[in-house]
């Protein structure tokens, strides 16, 4: 299908009419033995809201960092053709000076400086070396309106909502005399609002004949905004959808996205469900910064013996704090609630508590929260429970060590030459499996896992599902965060929906779907309301 | 799914080239530079560095320098840094010349007094770098004026002397030689022999249990030569100090200590955690890792080494001064990165600190015994440790 799609696409858009602005076409990359690119064909047209869509690791951010310069020509194959001639992109500021801005989820901002220090850093409004104040206000004044910012352009960012940072990125890019601005999931930490103010901003800057593609998994907003979608699927281009007359075919999206069946991507396994278990109940958590703003609110959740919970919701949910929060306290001021082990009241007040009651969190930072990069296998292993490889609790036993790390990499199968490796150099599956390796090292009865997923190929991801599954049916408790919701689907046994920090729906396995989600997410009732 | 668990790699086969063998030094490539300078210094100085006296003497110069850098190493290790172990170390000395010289208290109660004033020195600048988050250069760098101006206040600007006599032995008395033999010190040589064979029985099974487990090792003639030289290099020093007076008193602390604490780095819980807590600080607090309190013992821990620098010292000029100890904060950091610490924290070997000040120690002689001016000798210190740390990121940046 994919093919006969992308070969109409020009002729289609010579009939219309419209320039093409950006023709990528047969991109290919690889990273060592991944291949996160395969085949992807990208087709712009001058003045339209280009929709880029795809799962969690499809290949979009890559696509964008190839197309911005971030990886520079020639660590890709395929051609980038840019209004009308070939370009060759060595880093940002050569597609910045074609005219390209791309705005990525991580805003570059500096927040210790004002909106204007901010919209021209590296682009001073200076002469000679020196800034002319008046003229530089005067001008960010200007971009602002034109993003529809009120704020005083001495306002330092920090001071200002994530929403607000947001628009002023984008009038960072309009102040380099953008022609094609990218969004990588814009409104993913944007509440409703800003998210609307949002998009009727990409309306406006359209009106004026500027072009962007944006990125997102939110079928509604594609919907709102877009002319044309192009759908991403395992690093290649599936479908191309054109709406400029009517209604997107969101199946057709969602099919595209998800493509082959769910089920040859998990392996098969039926849950032996035991009685008791873990037990969260009337969760709360206030926000450490925000006094009086609750992260988490009134969350209740289960896990049974030998279940595999999920929970989904968008970027920015409250899950991640949840998670800290009930893991020692780690997020969050005045948390409050009961957690319970098979009807026990347990202490998770400190890590080392938390620990020792029987939990263990998979962090979804793994580089920078999982593991010490500069250590050995051996040694990120043991991290978590030095005790158990040490005599007289304090002589710690290196040989114990060593055959501790090696039994478990054999167990999970971890890539590597000895467990004296330094952990900094595997891959990032291989990563993650020391990570399992410590935890599990703890002998943990409930294991909660943060994104356990995030940047691993598809065969390392297969191995680590069989992990988990393998725990579970041993009779432990299993509480999976994940944003990528095929995973959910495919692994969880049950799948609570959390949004703006409450839980807006529950699904058993058989009731739950990607549809049925997004529509708790977007209705945001909460759970026993 | 084709996945492959693939068997520990094998030393390669064949002799080594000149490069892997080098390389294969790792840690030893620090000893061969120390063996290099004092080699040049022997040779320009015609003979006078390595001279049983001056060997002496160097070690004594330098032995609280070592003492301080087993501390500094922690701290560093721990992703922070401590400015203010010079003041700390005048204000110990000044202590000890309040509590025994003016108010006639005995050495050992006085001693033990000293020393928890060392603790108290440390806890009161870590508790604000572990528990409030506060950047270490700041607390120590408050700490260092501070501790200077307490100094001042208790000597009240002038020098107090001299010490009992049974303190100031501590810095100028060597080990009794029960055995007295003409001209050789018998007592040290055994010791040197007993530490020599202790060495070479740590790593002989180390390197057999590794070999069990079948984890790469160095291959046997490197292991030989390391091992070999490292043994001869200790038996020579033991020989060369036994043919003076035998071994300082000062340099039997600093052994002990250098072996408690390679000891407690390498294989104790507390070490490891240390490690992990300065590698990365996220990951150990996830891990159940109380990192405040690691951090507060670090501090504590090298106040209580300052102080028995600061004791030493005093003991050594037999008074205490209001300006002792000043400046010393620079020699220790200094040996800490020349022996390989990492700036970032996480990274660092006691035996890497402990060669590190030997070499700024080797250097602050031989020159002094050419008859280098003091500016000469600044500016070659100074370019000594850009060096080291260069050679350190660039290796880093190489992998």
């Amino acid at each position: 299908m994919s093919q006969t799609v992308i070969a109409r696409r020009p002729a289609e858009a010579e009939r219309t009419g419209a320039e093409v602005i950006l023709q990528m076409t047969g991109i290919a990359k690889n990273f060592g033995p991944v291949q996160a690119l395969r085949q992807v064909d990208l087709t712009v047209r001058r003045g339209e809201i280009h929709a880029v869509c795809g799962e969690n690791g499809a290949g979009k951010s890559t696509l964008m960092n190839i197309l911005s310069g971030v990886y520079p020509h020639g660590g890709h194959s395929g051609t980038i053709s840019f209004g009308g001639e070939e370009r060759h992109f060595h880093g940002l500021r050569d597609s910045e000076r074609a005219g390209i801005s791309i705005i990525h989820q991580e805003l570059a901002l500096v927040p210790l400086l004002s909106i204007t220090e901010n919209l021209f850093l590296g682009n001073e409004r200076a002469s000679r070396g020196v800034i002319d104040w008046e003229a530089a206000h005067e001008e960010a004044r200007g971009l602002l309106a034109r993003v529809g910012l009120t704020d005083a352009p001495q306002t330092p960012v920090g001071d200002l909502g994530i929403g607000k940072q947001q628009l002023v990125e984008i009038a960072k890019a309009l102040a380099k005399d953008v022609r094609l601005l990218i969004l990588d999931e814009p409104t993913a930490s944007l509440n409703e609002t800003d998210s609307d103010r949002l998009l009727q901003l990409m309306g406006g800057l359209k009106e004026r004949g500027v072009t962007s593609i944006i990125i997102s998994h939110k079928l509604n907003e594609i919907r709102r905004v877009a002319d044309t979608v192009t759908v991403i699927r395992d690093g290649a281009t599936v479908d191309v959808l054109d709406c400029g007359d009517g209604e997107i075919e969101e199946d057709r999206i969602v099919s595209a996205m998800v493509g082959r069946e769910l089920s040859d991507r998990y392996p098969k396994r039926t849950a032996k469900i035991g009685r008791g278990g873990f037990e969260v109940r009337g969760w709360r958590v206030v926000d450490p910064q925000h006094h009086g703003r609750e992260v988490v609110r009134n969350v209740s959740l289960t896990a049974r013996r030998g279940e595999i919970v999920g929970i989904s919701g968008l970027m920015g949910a409250g899950r991640t704090e949840f998670a800290l929060s009930l893991f020692g306290r780690l997020h969050g001021k005045q948390v409050a609630g009961t957690a319970t082990l098979d009807g026990q009241a347990i202490d998770t007040s400190t890590v080392t508590r938390a620990i020792g009651s029987g939990l263990a969190y998979v962090t979804e930072d793994r580089k920078g929260a999982g593991l010490v990069l500069g250590e050995s296998i051996a040694r990120n292993t043991v991290l978590a429970d030095l005790e158990r490889v040490s005599r007289w609790g304090f002589v710690v036993d290196a040989y114990k060590v060593f055959d501790t790390a090696s039994d478990y990499c054999k167990k999970m199968r971890t890539r590597c030459h000895d467990v004296l490796q330094k952990v900094g150099t595997l891959s990032g599956g291989n990563q993650q499996k020391v990570v399992l390796s410590k935890w599990l090292f703890t002998d943990p009865e409930v294991l909660i896992l943060d994104e356990p997923t995030r940047g691993i190929d598809v065969g390392a991801k297969y191995e680590i599902y069989k992990i988990i599954n393998d725990f579970a049916d041993s009779g432990k408790c299993v509480i999976m965060i994940s944003s990528e919701m095929p995973e959910l689907l495919g692994t969880c046994d049950r799948i609570y929906v959390m949004n703006e920090g409450r839980f807006v729906g529950e699904f058993s396995a058989e009731a739950a779907s990607q549809e049925a989600i997004m529509r708790a997410i977007q209705k945001n009732q909460p759970l026993g309301a | 799914m084709a996945t492959t668990y693939s068997t520990p790699v094998e030393p390669k086969p064949g002799g080594p080239t000149l490069g892997a063998l080098w390389r294969s030094f790792g840690d030893y490539g620090l000893l061969l530079s120390l063996v290099v300078i004092t080699a040049f210094f022997q040779y320009a100085t015609g003979g006078v560095l390595l001279q049983p006296l001056n060997i002496t003497n160097l070690l004594l110069q330098n032995s609280y320098v070592v003492i301080m850098a087993l501390g500094m190493l922690m701290v560093i290790v721990c992703g922070h840094i401590d400015l203010s172990v010079g003041s700390i170390a005048g204000c110990i000395g000044a202590l000890a010349g309040a509590l025994m010289v003016s108010r006639g208290w005995g050495v050992f109660p006085a001693t033990i007094a000293c020393l928890a004033g060392g603790a108290v020195a440390g806890a009161a600048q870590g508790y604000w770098v572990a528990y409030w988050r506060m950047p270490s250069f700041i607390v120590t760098l408050a700490g260092m004026l501070v501790f200077r101006g307490i100094t001042i206040a208790i000597s009240d600007g002038a020098s107090v002397g001299p010490f009992p006599e049974s303190f100031s032995a501590v810095a100028s008395g060597f080990l009794p030689d029960p055995f007295s033999m003409d001209g050789l010190h018998l007592l040290s040589l055994i010791i040197g022999v007993l530490v020599a064979l202790a060495f070479l029985a740590i790593e002989i099974r180390s390197r057999t249990r590794s070999q069990s487990r079948q984890a790469a090792v160095a291959s046997l003639p490197v292991f030989a030569a390391k091992n070999g030289a490292v043994t001869l290099l200790l038996l020579a020093f033991c020989y060369v100090l036994a043919s003076y007076r035998g071994i300082p008193t000062v340099v039997a602390i600093m052994g002990v200590l250098i072996a408690a604490y390679t000891f407690l780095m390498n294989r104790t819980v507390l070490g490891r955690r240390l490690y992990a807590v300065g590698g990365n600080l996220k990951a150990a607090r996830l891990s159940g890792v109380n990192t405040s309190r690691i951090t507060f013992i670090t501090f504590i821990n090298m106040g209580v080494l300052a102080a028995v620098a600061g004791l030493i010292f005093a003991a050594r000029l037999n008074s205490a001064t209001p300006r002792a100890g000043t400046g010393f904060e620079l020699d220790v950091i200094a040996a800490v990165f020349i022996g390989g610490a990492s700036a970032t924290g996480g990274a660092g070997k006691v035996l890497g600190v402990v060669i590190g000040a030997f070499i700024m120690g080797v250097l602050n002689n031989g020159m002094s015994i050419i008859g280098l001016g003091v500016d000469y000798q600044q500016m070659i210190k100074g370019l000594v440790l850009l060096a080291a740390v260069f050679i350190d990121i660039y290796q880093k940046n190489k992998d």
